[in-house]
């Protein structure tokens, strides 16, 4: 294959020379089309995940094509038991979507049980995807959350976000993380959300129109009335509660109750704010 | 399944009858009996199946039903060869779930009723040897019966039996439901639910005690716009 050799910046890097294949390394071991893919995935619009021991939850920022267009839909459910968020390629992360949902398909109808978490992994073309995905899933072991990279690596952790400014809101992860563990839903809720406005400008705000929550997990007290009230999706049998995106009115109320702590700075305040006071922009010093 | 082609009668020689060829076939197919009935509504559509499964004269089990509910709207029995029927029902509820993720909404009963036609002539040179009945509710809320071969041709009916007991069951529904060859046939009336449920359960009943596929139990699903729900009913089990 002929290559043209343009002049590169420094004579150590030889980006140029050896970044049009996957499969080309460059001398300093690096393959340069995978540091474009995750490149890809740092200009995506944010998503934050955090797991307790019971539930995991994703928390995700919808971007807008502008003025006049909708918003993209960031969390995607999988199987009853698993969904992802993702940041990156929107295109790119459709078609594994919907590879992945295949699946789970196929392997519930060969081994008769959902596809464990940690076994979804991605698939290569001709280029790697230009997409890195949160998956949330819930099996046998409990809770878990995952981040699949263009690089293909899986890795598990407690709390992540990937996406652009993604730094901001693992700094404030990093800050709570030994919260996570005992944390009831609504709490992952709120943190998630206060991590995902740390990626924001301070003239954007957190809407109901912009933000995505889903969760996954099991209750605690599947025959307590107020869990029943509070999870409608939940399996009465064992508390199980199937990957779902939270409606518009529920993504609303956890909103309030985000900017009635973000905005007292103290402990939740309760319910006391005019509904008007969520409108307007927020302070957002925690 | 293992069927034998007698030889041929020749006149050959005394001694030479070892010599002749018996060819020797294994069916990929079984037919495990049963009855479906079905009957649609002004607002709701009633399917029922029974439950015996059947290799000639030996039972298999006296429970493995035939009707298998598919969403909160749709259910469809299925009389016949019991492995292609499961196999059946596996594949038409994974086309189901993909297409609840690509049209965000369940699957309705026509779109259900169009894909089962298609998915049974894809397998047209080699068929799943089953008679499927499908029911549920159409867009203006009425009930709606579909009826099909086992290679895919369809229809929408007010009411239908199929399996080992339709020759037995059909006519009865011809004159208590479709009032045919009575007085009322051109003008029939509105038939509620609690009668043509009654309906359903004496099909059975009678069915069971002529036809020796068909009996132990019966699971009578009810479709209306409020949801599925089940009765079970025991039926003679000899």
């Amino acid at each position: 294959m002929v290559r043209s050799r343009c002049c590169t910046n420094s004579p150590s890097s030889f980006r140029n020379q050896y970044d049009n294949d996957i499969s080309t390394f460059s001398p300093h071991g690096r393959l340069h089309q995978i540091e474009y893919a995750l490149e890809a995935v740092k200009q995506g619009s944010a998503c934050v995940g955090i797991k307790s021991d019971r539930f995991v939850v994703l928390v995700a920022l919808q971007r807008q094509g502008g003025e006049l267009a909708s918003y993209q839909k960031k969390v995607v459910k999988l199987d009853g038991h698993m969904g992802i968020s993702f940041a990156g390629l929107t295109s790119d992360a459709r078609v594994l979507s919907n590879y992945l949902r295949s699946e789970c398909m196929r392997h519930k109808m060969t081994f008769s049980r959902p596809l464990p978490t940690y076994r979804a992994s991605h698939r290569y073309g001709s280029r790697p995807y230009g997409v890195g995905f949160l998956i949330a899933g819930h099996d046998a072991a409990g809770p878990h959350l995952y981040e699949f990279s263009p690089a293909g690596n899986c890795l598990d952790y407690v709390a992540h976000a990937i996406g652009s400014r993604a730094q901001s809101a693992r700094t404030y992860l990093e800050k709570h993380v030994a919260e996570f563990a005992t944390s009831s839903v609504a709490d992952l809720i709120r943190h998630g959300l206060g991590a995902l406005r740390e990626t924001m400008p301070s003239d954007k705000d957190l809407t109901v129109e912009n933000v995505a929550i889903a969760v996954v997990g099991v209750t605690e007290n599947p025959s307590d009335e107020a869990t029943i009230a509070a999870f409608p999706h939940m399996r009465k049998e064992d508390g199980f509660v199937a990957f779902h995106a939270l409606s518009r009115e529920e993504v609303d109320r956890h909103l309030k109750a985000h900017q009635q702590t973000a905005g007292t700075g103290a402990a939740a305040a309760g319910g006391d704010a005019p509904a008007a006071a969520a409108g307007e922009a927020m302070d957002t010093s925690e | 399944m293992f069927a034998q082609q007698p030889p041929a009668m020749s006149a050959g020689p005394a001694g030479a009858a070892s010599s002749h060829a018996i060819q020797h076939r294994v069916s990929p197919y079984e037919d495990n009996g049963g009855t479906s009935v079905a009957i649609a509504g002004e607002d709701y559509a009633i399917i029922a199946a029974d439950t015996r499964q059947s290799e000639g004269y030996l039972i298999n089990s006296r429970y493995a039903p035939k009707a298998f509910q598919l969403s909160d709207s749709s259910v469809v029995s299925c009389c016949g060869f019991y492995g292609d029927a499961t196999a059946l029902v596996t594949y038409l509820k994974q086309q189901m779930e993909f297409y609840q993720f690509n049209h965000d909404k369940p699957m309705p009963t026509p779109a259900l009723a169009q894909l089962l036609s298609i998915t049974l002539y894809r397998k047209r040179f080699f068929p799943y040897y089953v008679h499927n009945i499908l029911a549920g509710l159409d867009a203006e809320g009425k009930g709606c019966i579909y009826n099909y071969d086992p290679v895919g041709s369809f229809e929408r009916y007010k009411y239908q039996a199929s399996g080992s007991g339709v020759a037995l069951i059909q006519p009865f529904l011809d004159n208590m439901v479709g009032f045919k060859n009575t007085s009322l046939q051109d003008n029939p009336p509105f038939l509620p639910l609690n009668k043509a449920l009654q309906l359903v359960k004496d099909a059975f009943t009678s069915a069971t005690e002529r036809d020796i596929y068909t009996g132990d139990q019966v699971e009578i699903f009810i479709i209306t716009r409020d949801g599925v729900r089940k009765e079970t009913y025991d039926l003679k089990k000899d």
